[in-house]
């Protein structure tokens, strides 16, 4: 057993949850720097090889351990963390070849698990409102992350012809959201004034972290051969996730959105590049029901996802304040005319539902 | 206030509401015209109202619309334009069914998809079942600002044979304008006249899905906004397939955006059945895709002439 990407949070807390299992032989984690100590602290028993999946000493080590199952989580989406645009290409592309190479001349191999996005539909106006894993994206991504994660899949694809007797688990990802995780999406929700499209507002759909851990977890264990969205059902429009959130928002015109996400960036408030920029104005929603019946257990929905990054980073108790504002009206309304109140008034139960 | 929990807020509003809140999901809060009259009932229920909208606590679903948004501020606004100022009449409400999927189809007209969003409010507030329509609309609608969210939040989506049959399919009441902008661009000389139904899109999803297809002819929205003329090249500079000029527009500035009160009728026709024709099949079978389009478009042709028939003026 072999995980990529160890040293982020995903991929230790991945390598934490299948080193505590017995059945599992060996867990050999992999990345291109050493955890810090939070996510080594998670690892257990994982056994960490600092190892660049770009060279091929990555081929040594599947082969020596006789690795039959490869997760793949290695592809960055924040050029920031990996240091610099040229980096996180040659981690993300350069690397998934190295690997693949050398799984392909494993004989040992048996699993491949390969983490990937949702981003690879992109985002545009002319998509039909749910994207299943066979359609055809209007707009193909052209840089980024995106574009890195579209060509990883097109290696992943290769491999799967050469290798038949590999099973082979794509997995499309919609953002992640949690108490602890930290992606650009969460960065972005945290900022105390978030900047919107103007004119726009995005359809988001997001995958718990917990989830996340689960759903690879199961393709490692089970055998779901081919591609899977994953993520909650439903979805949020961002301007209501901003008003659970209690975050105010700054609508900023279009033409001025990649200025401002440039001056983010160079705070290094938030990574977004630019077809993240997209994603704002038009979003982007996946069916997920393949998953949910090859798998036979479903992400949380969307909404319940949010609620628990909710929970962790709400700014303003709006809830409570809006709720006693309301009660106080009601109760003056009352006061005036006791009677015509019944029947009428607030819903209760919309309250208790947040 | 801040102080005080939200259980502690909750456990006060509760006995409060006896009547809505069991009976009511926030998903479909009930319609604004069965709610009962009297200022009181009306200010408590919009700072409900008003409390789900500043605390997010509403639903939207896959194609981000947003029933308690469009029932409780979308469409009210256009009640008197609908009652009062194009003084709609609907005929044959009762052919379309009051749960379960179907495909409205219906003429373009008017310049401005007006005919679009009264018909919208002919099912909310005149069928018996308060039906929602879900409307799909051209590209371009979804690249606009504004505009883009706001179809969104109505319940509009991309008109494409994938959302389409998924509308389908989850039961909705699902409505499209096969002309596009060549019926509602078209020049005032040409009204009534339909134009070219697609390439019959429309047909293979209600054929995929299996669900009936209502003919729907819509007279009187041809005359709110007459187009004399299409100013092309501006109309090309700014994007746009079609600038109209109307008696009062661009003449009377922003007055121009009045529309003529011209008499309405909606016609909903006898629901064309598709579950015996072969389902996917059937629609791989471009001749009775064919057919099934031209039967449509006849229908709607020969009931918009029959209605005129029966008009007594445009504006009467």
């Amino acid at each position: 057993m072999l995980v990529t990407g160890v040293s982020r949070y995903l991929g230790s807390r991945l390598a934490g949850v299948l080193a505590a299992e017995p059945s599992i032989d060996r867990v050999i984690g992999v990345d291109t720097v050493p955890p810090r100590r939070e996510q080594a602290a998670q690892l257990g028993r994982t056994e960490f090889v600092r190892a660049d999946i770009r060279n091929p000493l990555i081929a040594k080590v599947i082969a020596q351990a006789e690795v039959d199952t490869v997760v793949h989580l290695n592809v960055i989406a924040t050029p920031l963390s990996a240091g610099g645009r040229t980096a996180m290409k040659e981690i993300n592309v350069i690397g998934t070849m190295q690997l693949l190479a050398a799984c392909q001349k494993a004989p040992s191999m048996r699993k491949l698990v390969v983490k990937s996005t949702t981003a690879v539909y992109g985002s545009s106006p002319r998509d039909p409102a749910l994207f299943t894993e066979d359609v055809e994206p209007r707009a193909v991504p052209r840089s980024g992350y995106a574009k890195d994660a579209v060509e990883v899949e097109g290696y992943v694809r290769g491999f799967g012809r050469r290798r038949p007797d590999v099973t082979l688990s794509l997995l499309r990802f919609t953002n992640f959201i949690g108490p602890v995780i930290e992606t650009p999406l969460t960065r972005y929700l945290s900022l105390p004034l978030v900047p919107t499209v103007l004119g726009f507002d995005p359809r988001i759909q997001l995958c718990h972290e917990d989830d996340g851990i689960e759903v690879l977890r199961r393709a490692v264990h089970e055998e779901h051969p081919g591609i899977f969205n994953v993520g909650g059902s439903g979805v949020l429009l961002l301007s209501q996730a901003l008003r659970r959130l209690g975050r105010p928002s700054l609508p900023i015109i279009s033409p001025a959105v990649t200025v401002v996400a440039r001056a983010l960036r160079n705070a290094r408030l938030v990574d977004f590049s630019p077809e993240q920029m997209r994603f704002l104005e038009h979003g982007r929603v996946v069916d997920v029901r393949r998953l949910e019946q090859a798998f036979g257990w479903a992400p949380r929905p969307t909404a319940q996802a949010f609620d628990a990054f909710v929970e962790t980073s709400r700014a303003l108790p709006v809830e409570a304040t809006v709720s006693a504002t309301e009660q106080v009206l009601l109760d003056l309304l009352a006061s005036r005319h006791p009677v015509d109140i019944t029947g009428a008034g607030a819903t209760g139960k919309d309250a208790a539902h947040v | 206030m801040s102080e005080a929990g939200p259980d502690a807020v909750m456990g006060k509003l509760l006995p409060l509401d006896p009547g809505r809140a069991g009976a009511v999901p926030p998903a479909e809060p009930a319609l604004p015209i069965d709610e009962p009259s009297g200022w009181d009932a009306k200010l408590a229920g919009g700072l409900a109202f008003l409390r789900r909208r500043i605390t997010g606590d509403y639903a939207v679903d896959d194609f981000g619309f947003d029933a308690d948004l469009t029932q409780n501020v979308l469409l009210p606004p256009l009640r008197p334009l609908y009652e009062k100022w194009f003084r709609v009449e609907t005929r044959g409400l009762d052919n379309v069914p009051d749960t379960g999927a179907a495909l409205l189809v219906a003429n373009h007209s008017g310049t401005v998809p007006m005919d679009a969003l009264m018909t919208s409010l002919a099912l909310l507030d005149h069928h018996p079942a308060h039906r929602h329509l879900r409307l799909l609309g051209a590209d371009l609608v979804f690249t606009l600002p504004v505009i883009a969210p706001l179809a969104r939040k109505s319940g509009t989506t991309l008109a494409c044979q994938a959302d389409a049959e998924r509308l389908l399919n989850s039961g909705e009441l699902v409505g499209v304008f096969p002309e596009g902008f060549k019926g509602i661009g078209k020049p005032y000389s040409e009204r009534y006249k339909l134009q070219r139904f697609g390439r019959g899109g429309f047909v293979s999803a209600a054929l995929r899905a299996g669900q009936p297809i209502i003919p729907c002819s819509i007279v009187g929205a041809e005359e709110i906004y007459p187009m004399l003329a299409n100013a092309k090249a501006l109309a090309r500079l700014l994007g746009l397939p079609y600038l109209p000029v109307t008696p009062t527009f661009p003449l009377l500035g922003p007055l121009g955006a009045v529309p003529l009160p011209s008499k309405w009728i909606i016609e909903f026709g006898e629901p064309i059945e598709t579950a015996s024709l072969g389902g996917a099949a059937g629609a791989d079978d471009p001749m009775l895709v064919f057919n099934l389009t031209d039967q449509v478009r006849e229908t709607i042709q020969s009931t918009l002439y029959t209605l005129l028939m029966q008009r007594r003026s445009v504006f009467f």
